[in-house]
């Protein structure tokens, strides 16, 4: 075999890429994993995970030059000192906004699977129905029932915790024992049951991080330090989970610091032949030839790459004939909610850092509710005491202001909505050919934002949040709406939805380019819809069983 | 000591002497920069400020983490040239008031008169920060404040000393006991 001729091209190592080439290799096929980024070797390069907060120069904190340098990610939380480094360089890798859309990118191996949230929940029907319900977008081409076996296949692997909590609209899943709540938790959860009459929960979040020993990880530490990439492999990353398995098969080739430009489309078979790559460092370009595609490069970039191949056939790229190549952009919308006192837990605390909170499934516009708008939202939070940033305005300065702030302060408790956003035609990603990154290669233009819908919802999120909390009785409860951006949620999805027919969507149901059988889309990108529950888990399932499907349609000579 | 090593060391002399005469000159006039911001004698005397907010008690106080070198690092770095400026001036504004006050300048106070400075300044940025208008800069003072609390509590000795620090906890619990004055979790 020449070597740049393989069975599989995998394009991205983040969470959907990683399971690719773990699934890919373990049936057999030679697989070569092609991520744009540099390498980051596990526990080695986690060179920030075991300092102790004094040991960073700024404490963590973000200075003018990163503000300067990071004008996206200076938006929000992601901008500090303690994991820089696996942030995208910004200046070397720029994009359009016609309208604010923040993307917080993650270009190195293992991709955002190194600082993801780690919150792991399974669609149902009530999201895999929606659109179809709503005569909105396009119904998605698979139901529950295609998927259930695959969660629970990919949740068995990567190790998921959490309880089985019997919700219809959140279906328990393969789990391992839950992480704790901690005494208010509990009281709040058993206060809201009683109150809303088991319409309502408030569970453990189900969460990627281990607690049991797993596939030679170790269980979770409780350190909550899971973004700096952790040394003893307590959370599921590309890192601690998908690339040893794919690597121990003697099957996968990684090739960081590869760029992938174009899928190179044969039009005369209508397949694809395989990928060009620029090589980041030397700006050379190469070409991998295999008999099956998977772009899993992240939502926005799997659709870029699309948008840059087979323009000789058509002007929009692989995947245009469709008409919605780049539409329907969708994220989560965030940072409403609501925050109160609980009095009464003076005389309880909690040991260790749980990286982890609780989390309240959608109840809005489910088993008869309706509201003015459509779909719903989850909360997620969680209760703790107040450290030494609490403000103690009688004590002013001294001694006793020093005592006072070495001691715990109240528990408090806050919980903040994710919404569901619609697919709008009109929020879409175009190439801006008159802007260049780093490697003269154009770069992606986003024109979109939040609509009345969305806006009708942020009002549920803070009045429910606040209902709930007082329910629950906890005092001084406030309200707050801190602001949202489309993007902010660090969930894109949409631009090459799945579909039930190729005029209306760019995959079919097995995630198959309906224009290239042989090129599989597994990340957010095929998202119909986007649900309010975190995505990744969905993208490791979908991933998982279109790797199933394509090994059967290789035996059978389909593709 | 071979040759070359002997030349050299005559090298590093000569250079020596050089920076030596340099900071005997330096002495009479400039204290030594710690950055560009600060010199030695700001830090010093931001350190004593830090100490006045949050002292020694039963356990060290925010000199004994050096609270001044950080605030010298994190105005240099992390604030903006208007912040920057505040808070530079904040440090003649204190001894000002020092003078105003006592006659002298804040290094030459006893504690108990730094003590009352600098709370009737707490009570001053206290009123500031509840009247002004949200986008207006802060008062040096809640600057000095916030920065001491920070650069103490993150501090190995604040989080270690003052708080409890635990690297690896290991498990969760929670529903743990706690009376009063056991000491707060660090981070």
């Amino acid at each position: 075999m020449a070597d740049n001729v393989y069975d599989a091209i995998v394009v991205g190592s983040g969470i959907s890429g990683g399971w690719a080439a773990k699934e890919l290799t373990e049936k057999g096929l030679k697989t070569i994993l092609l991520e744009r980024g540099r390498n980051v070797e596990h526990v080695k390069d986690y060179v920030n995970a075991r300092k102790d907060p004094w040991d960073f120069p700024h404490r963590g904190r973000r200075t003018q030059q990163m503000i300067e340098d990071y004008p996206v990610l200076k938006r929000d939380y992601p901008l500090q000192e303690t994991n820089l480094d696996f942030w995208v360089n910004e200046k070397e890798s720029p994009y359009t906004e016609i309208k604010r859309f923040d993307w917080y990118r993650g270009y190195q191996v293992g991709g955002r699977s190194l600082m993801w949230g780690r919150q792991s929940y399974r669609l149902s029907d009530l999201d895999f129905e929606a659109n179809l319900k709503d005569g909105i977008a396009v119904d998605w081409p698979i139901r529950y029932k295609d998927l259930a076996p695959w969660y629970s296949y990919v949740e068995k692997f990567a190790g998921i915790s959490g309880s089985r909590d019997g919700i219809p609209q959140l279906p328990d899943g393969d789990f391992m024992p839950p992480m704790e709540m901690n005494c208010v938790e509990k009281d709040v959860a058993q206060r809201l049951k009683d109150h809303y009459k088991g319409d309502r929960h408030m569970i453990i979040g189900r969460v990627a991080n281990i607690t049991q020993p797993h596939h030679n990880r170790a269980n979770c530490q409780y350190r909550n330090k899971c973004w700096l990439g952790c040394p003893f492999g307590g959370y599921f990353s590309t890192q601690s989970s998908t690339l040893p398995a794919a690597m121990a098969t003697g099957n996968l080739t990684l090739r960081p610091f590869s760029i992938v430009t174009k899928v190179i489309y044969d039009k005369d078979t209508k397949r694809a032949k395989g990928v060009e790559v620029l090589d980041a460092e030397t700006n050379q370009t190469y070409e991998y030839f295999a008999k099956v595609v998977f772009l899993n490069a992240s939502t926005l970039n799997t659709t870029w790459v699309l948008m840059n191949s087979a323009t000789d056939v058509w002007d929009g790229g692989l995947g245009s004939s469709s008409g919605v190549l780049g539409h329907n952009l969708m994220d989560h919308h965030f940072r409403a909610g609501a925050s109160g006192v609980a009095e009464g837990y003076e005389d309880k605390y909690v040991y260790g850092r749980r990286p982890n909170g609780i989390y309240i499934p959608r109840f809005r516009n489910v088993n008869g509710d309706k509201r003015d708008y459509l779909r719903g939202f989850g909360y997620q939070g969680g209760a703790g005491r107040e450290g030494w940033g609490r403000e103690i305005a009688e004590l002013g300065i001294g001694g006793d202001l020093k005592d006072a702030l070495s001691e715990p302060g109240q528990w408090t408790m806050g919980i903040t909505g994710f919404g569901e956003t619609l697919p709008y035609h009109e929020n879409k990603v175009t190439l801006d050919k008159d802007k260049k990154d780093k490697w003269g290669l154009p770069v992606l233009a986003i024109d979109a934002e939040i609509k009345e819908n969305e806006k009708k919802m942020r009002k549920d999120m803070m009045a429910d949040a606040q209902e709930m909390l007082e329910a629950a009785g906890l005092k001084d409860v406030h309200t707050y709406d801190a602001g949202y951006a489309l993007g902010q949620g660090i969930h894109e999805m949409g631009t090459a939805r799945m579909g039930r027919d190729p005029k209306s969507s760019v995959l079919n149901a097995h995630n198959q380019v309906w224009d290239a059988p042989n090129v599989y889309v597994t990340d957010g990108a095929a998202m119909t819809s986007a649900g309010c529950q975190n995505p990744s888990l969905t993208y490791m399932a979908l991933t998982a069983r279109a790797v199933d499907h394509a090994v059967g349609e290789l035996k059978r000579q389909n593709i | 000591m071979n040759r070359r090593e002997a030349l050299s060391a005559v090298g590093w002399i000569l250079g020596g002497t050089l920076v030596s005469a340099d900071l005997l000159v330096a002495c009479t006039s400039k204290p030594t920069k710690v950055n560009d911001l600060f010199d030695v004698d700001q830090v010093a005397f931001l350190n004593e400020v830090g100490e006045t907010i949050l002292p020694e008690t039963s356990t060290p106080g925010a000199k004994a983490a050096d609270v001044g070198s950080l605030m010298a690092v994190m105005v240099q770095d992390c604030y903006t040239k208007e912040d920057q400026d505040i808070f530079l001036k904040g440090i003649s504004q204190i001894d000002e008031a020092s003078e105003d006050k006592y006659g002298k300048k804040f290094m030459k106070l006893d504690q108990k008169q730094r003590t009352a400075l600098l709370t009737a300044l707490d009570q001053e940025q206290q009123k500031y920060q509840a009247e002004k208008a949200p986008e207006a800069p802060n008062h040096y003072f809640r600057m000095m404040k916030e920065l001491t609390l920070f650069g103490f509590f993150t501090s190995e000795v604040g989080a270690t000393k003052a708080l409890r620090y635990v690297e690896t906890p290991g498990r969760y619990d929670g529903c743990m006991p706690y009376k009063k004055g056991d000491r707060a979790w660090a981070t």
